[in-house]
């Protein structure tokens, strides 16, 4: 057996090796430190991780709408958090109305179908419509093109909603019926979190189920692999692309719902910040891969919720959790040394 | 070239000397001295390092306010503009003008916004002063805009230590002022609070990055270790925008603390309180809240949440005396068709009439009618105020820019006569009340 030595050490390489290590080291260091301290109980860990995947599935559902339109069209929709922002605003007129009656609360699963289907049909149109305005006139111009209307058809749906509905922000009324905490397999979680796990987790076996299962899944696919192709295949390009933007924005208004019951909270600028850290979260699981997006969705909210203190906590350093965004987008910028493509994502050199 | 060179150097040497002169004779005449309408405008304004404001017979006096009028902290901010024009309506007229009031907006979470109303305010060579920010965070890039240009700002409601403070790099400089309290005065009021009233031993702070917010938990924090010998189980931060607050919380409440004290601006406070109540560590929790969060927009937010839960908050003590509440108050419903949406709005009216004051003092008439009010003379005569009758009390400047009352109250929500929840107090630093 004989070892040999590379003739050259590869610089690069080197590097990130020894980045490997550093982080690992840090990294366990950090929680060493932080749970030897026994500052928090395990039942602490416990909640920060529920909160962390109750965060993740909304960011998920939103990095959904990223995900399928990069698969289908290979451009990043900007706006899209703004689509998830339009339903959620919508759905607050209903909504109130039905807090002030009553009804909300004498009826609240009807009342929450409804909310559901105004804020996700709102969300559809808006997607819909800014596919037809903002992207399909530029379908063939250079990438970066649709990139910059992207920005603007974003400035121009928020700024539109401020003027609609005005500039304050508006509480959600709030469901008695979900309110307190409720055992899920001895686990206490709160309703309101639990609605959004599960709703999540249905929508996303839904769109599986559509995407693998149905022939106009199947014509996504297909469009996805190659648009001159599925087109001579007889399939109507158009028309697919138009159901890929509508998908993303049920998805995006359900999204909007969930967050306004959790947060009870809506205003005109609520769509950028998600709609930033979803797209994140798409980039982290691979974008344009549906899997990735629920994995990058999850692992950003849990990172986000249980990283500043797991990291931090133990070495004293003063409100850690203000460094949540440096944690999560330090892992971002990891994940993409070391997996360019994302946790899911297909090695495609030369894409 | 050379010699062109040292002249000018000379002459901006002369320029100094003589706004130094002008300066310090501003200074001496002061409060104390007469309004100086004699003397010669033309001479006055030369020595003058930023030149006079001049407004033309009949023409009116402007000021401004940089306040944030729009957005989540907006009931903040109106509530001082209509403390201005209330001041303004009682006034009527200035040095014999009217005085016009430009209403802008300063923002309250983004500094950025400070800065860039202070441009605009110093493009408008006929404001004579500011009254604004609302927040400490827009007055520190805001201020060395507006000084650069020789325009005086007097703020009603920023409350930060640093503003005040000449070694820190946010020190407002010599034209800016305010008449609210420095949260040094706050901060301690809120420890005391806990100590002597509730009793705790154990509390927790959240701010959010911002210098009052920041500040003010620091101070807080500091005088309930050596007040009463206090132990901070935790001072977290949060981020301007966020909406889940769940495990921050999660990580504050794994100590339990007795009290948390949360001094940050709404929408974060109103979402804090629903939050707190989702973690186990914090139920028996109380919460105290500061003047960021003592507004309108709270009350809708969490109001009846807040009261269930006994919550306090603290800010300006408001038994400003009978001039307040019969002769203040009903201009003000008068003027904007409605109570008070927030605390700072005598503080607004007392820094609208120390400018007032300032301008007879210094202002100068030629003899075809036109005034001139000299930038720096305005800014020495209004820092230099002593025992100036105000609303909110008897106010005196100190050298370094705070002029506030020092008195503060803790409030409880709790319904009024009419059912609507108010603030009302139950705690005053002011004595024999």
């Amino acid at each position: 057996m004989r070892f040999r030595l590379p003739q050259r050490i590869n610089l690069v390489s080197t590097i990130l090796w020894g980045l490997r290590i550093v982080v690992t080291v840090l990294v366990l260091a950090g929680s060493w430190a932080t749970l030897s301290s026994g500052k928090l109980a395990p039942s602490d860990w416990r909640d920060l991780i529920v909160f962390g995947i109750a965060q993740g599935s909304v960011y998920a559902l939103i990095a959904l709408g990223y995900t399928l339109v990069y698969g289908v069209l290979f451009m990043i929709n900007f706006a899209h958090g703004d689509v998830f922002m339009t339903g959620a605003m919508t759905a607050f007129f209903v909504a109130r109305n039905f807090g002030e009656s009553g009804f909300i609360n004498s009826n609240p699963i009807v009342a929450l179908l409804i909310i559901f289907a105004v804020s996700m049909l709102t969300s559809m149109l808006v997607a819909i419509v800014l596919e037809r305005i903002a992207y399909r006139p530029l379908r063939r111009a250079p990438r970066l093109v649709p990139l910059i209307t992207a920005i603007g058809a974003s400035l121009f749906i928020s700024n539109s909603i401020r003027g609609i509905y005005g500039e304050q922000s508006n509480s959600y009324p709030t469901v008695d019926a979900l309110q307190g905490r409720l055992d899920l397999f001895g686990i206490p979680i709160l309703k309101t979190q639990a609605l959004v796990i599960v709703s999540a987790i249905v929508l996303m076996i839904a769109l599986v189920y559509f995407v693998e299962r149905t022939r106009t899944g199947r014509a996504m696919r297909a469009v996805s692999e190659d648009k001159d192709v599925a087109a001579l295949m007889g399939i109507n390009v158009d028309r697919i692309i138009v159901t890929t933007f509508a998908i993303g924005g049920l998805l995006a208004g359900a999204a909007g719902v969930l967050y306004a019951l959790v947060f009870n909270e809506v205003d005109w600028f609520m769509g950028f910040l998600p709609g930033i850290k979803a797209f994140t979260a798409a980039v982290l699981g691979g974008i344009g891969n549906i899997a990735g997006a629920m994995v990058g969705g999850l692992t950003l909210g849990v990172l986000e919720s249980v990283g500043p203190f797991l990291l931090l906590g133990g070495a004293n350093v003063p409100s850690p959790n203000q460094l949540r965004d440096v944690i999560a987008f330090t892992v971002l910028v990891l994940v993409l040394i070391f997996r360019p493509n994302g946790i899911l994502g297909r090695n495609e050199p030369g894409r | 070239m050379q010699k062109l060179f040292r002249l000018s150097a000379i002459l901006s040497a002369l320029v100094l000397i003589l706004a130094a002169c002008s300066s310090n004779t501003g200074g001496s005449t002061g409060p104390s001295g007469s309004a100086s309408s004699s003397g010669d405008p033309t001479a006055v304004c030369a020595a003058d390092k930023f030149g006079c404001v001049k407004v033309n017979k009949g023409d009116k006096i402007e000021i401004a306010t940089a306040l944030t009028i729009t957005g989540a902290t907006a009931s903040l901010g109106l509530d001082s503009v209509t403390g201005v024009q209330v001041a303004i309506q009682d006034r009527g007229k200035v040095a014999g003008h009217d005085v016009d009031l430009k209403s802008t907006d300063a923002g309250c979470s983004n500094a950025q916004d400070g800065q860039t109303d202070a441009q605009s305010l110093v493009a408008d060579p006929q404001i004579v002063a500011v009254i604004g920010t609302s927040c400490s965070r827009t007055a520190v890039p805001a201020m060395p805009v507006l000084a650069a240009q020789g325009y005086l700002m007097i703020s009603p409601s920023n409350t930060a230590p640093s503003l005040t403070n000449p070694s820190s790099k946010d020190f407002g400089g010599p034209f800016y002022m305010r008449t609210a309290y420095n949260d040094k005065v706050q901060g301690a009021a809120v420890a005391k609070f806990a100590c002597e009233v509730l009793k705790v031993k154990t509390a927790a702070t959240i701010h959010d990055g911002s210098p009052y917010a920041q500040q003010l938990q620091q101070v807080f924090a500091d005088d309930f270790k050596a007040q009463c010998g206090g132990t901070i189980t935790a001072q977290e931060a949060i981020h301007i925008g966020d909406k889940d607050f769940h495990p921050v919380l999660t990580t504050i409440g794994a100590a339990k603390p007795e009290a948390l004290f949360m001094p940050i601006f709404d929408p974060e406070a109103g979402l804090i309180v629903h939050q707190s109540q989702d973690i186990d560590g914090l139920k028996n929790t109380k919460l105290i809240s500061a003047d960021g969060a003592k507004d309108d927009t709270f009350i809708k937010d969490a109001g009846p949440l807040a009261q269930s839960l006994g919550m306090y908050f603290s800010g300006p003590d408001l038994n400003f005396g009978s001039n307040y509440t019969d002769k203040f108050l009903p201009e003000y419903k008068q003027i904007a068709g409605k109570d008070p949406t927030s605390v700072y709005h005598a503080h607004a009216y007392d820094a609208a009439n120390i400018i007032f004051d300032a301008i007879e003092h210094v202002s100068l008439t030629d003899s075809a009618g036109n005034l001139y009010i000299p930038r720096t003379a305005l800014r020495d005569y209004a820092r230099g105020i002593k025992d100036f009758k105000g609303l909110t009390g008897t106010l005196t400047c100190d050298p370094n820019g705070d002029c506030g009352a020092t008195f503060v109250s803790i409030a409880q929500l709790k319904p009024d006569a009419s059912g609507k929840l108010t603030f009302q107090q139950v705690f005053t630093t002011r004595s024999g009340s």
